[in-house]
């Protein structure tokens, strides 16, 4: 097993009610997309946020990454909504 | 000479004219730029203010990143790109893009596809703040916004 350090911005980062927390990976979780589905079985404000689950953007060590992503050595991940900058 | 690459993410506000001087200082070989300022709109008087939050360390980044292909792209001699967060009032900067080249068509097109690409790809999220005393939620993601930054795909 081992521990990321999860990043979350604008809504999502709301609706879980933290901007950051340390998980530890289960075994088995190996893309973006299973971290997600892990994260939704943690609790109702998980389930709330990553509800709608194509619409969530990954980045892992500060660069995008699509959900098919492996997560394997990554230091931080975040997840948030598109984009809405300039 | 002035660095190829300017980028910084801050809170406070930005002055046109120095960001201008500060890319062609000592740079007799440039011949064009060009500056796209972006604004916070009142939407009719119905926003009070705009909240920008952004991914600390990855928003610098990632513009740092698209301004480097903008200026392999287009062959530009330096871009600036500069993009506030915090609390931004109507009528106040949000982001200042600022591209030189030696002639214009490269510095156009060069700040026009920095803009593209910082609104779909840069970390920063947008709240709206509304007159009335409520907070209206974040603002959404447009498609338009994709369909602008898609025309670049070659």
């Amino acid at each position: 097993m081992s521990t990321v350090n999860l990043v979350y911005f604008s809504w999502v980062r709301e609706r879980i009610g933290k901007g950051e927390e340390t998980l530890e990976v289960p075994a088995g979780v190996v893309t973006i997309a299973d971290l997600l589905s892990h994260l939704k079985t943690l609790g109702e404000e998980y389930e709330t946020a990553l509800e709608h689950q194509n619409v969530i953007r990954a980045a892992i060590n500060q660069e995008h990454v699509e959900h098919d992503e492996p997560i394997a050595g990554a230091r931080e991940i975040a997840l948030f909504p598109p984009m809405t900058g300039g | 000479m002035g660095a190829l690459v300017t980028v910084r993410v801050q809170r406070e506000d930005f002055d046109l004219s120095a960001e201008v001087s500060r890319l062609s200082f000592d740079r007799p070989e440039i011949g064009a730029v060009v500056t796209f300022s972006g604004l916070c709109r009142d939407e009719a008087g119905t926003l009070a203010a705009l909240e920008l939050e952004h991914y600390p360390g990855m928003a610098e980044a990632e513009i740092t990143r698209i301004c480097e292909l903008a200026i392999e792209r287009f062959g530009l001699q330096a871009a600036t790109a500069i993009h506030r967060y915090g609390k931004i009032n109507p009528g106040e900067n949000i982001v200042l893009v600022v591209t030189a080249s030696p002639h214009r068509q490269a510095a156009f097109d060069g700040a026009n596809f920095i803009m593209d690409f910082l609104k779909t790809s840069a970390p920063f999220w947008k709240k709206e703040h509304l007159a009335d005393g409520t907070t209206g939620g974040w603002v959404s993601a447009k498609d338009a916004d994709d369909t602008a930054r898609d025309r670049w795909k070659r």
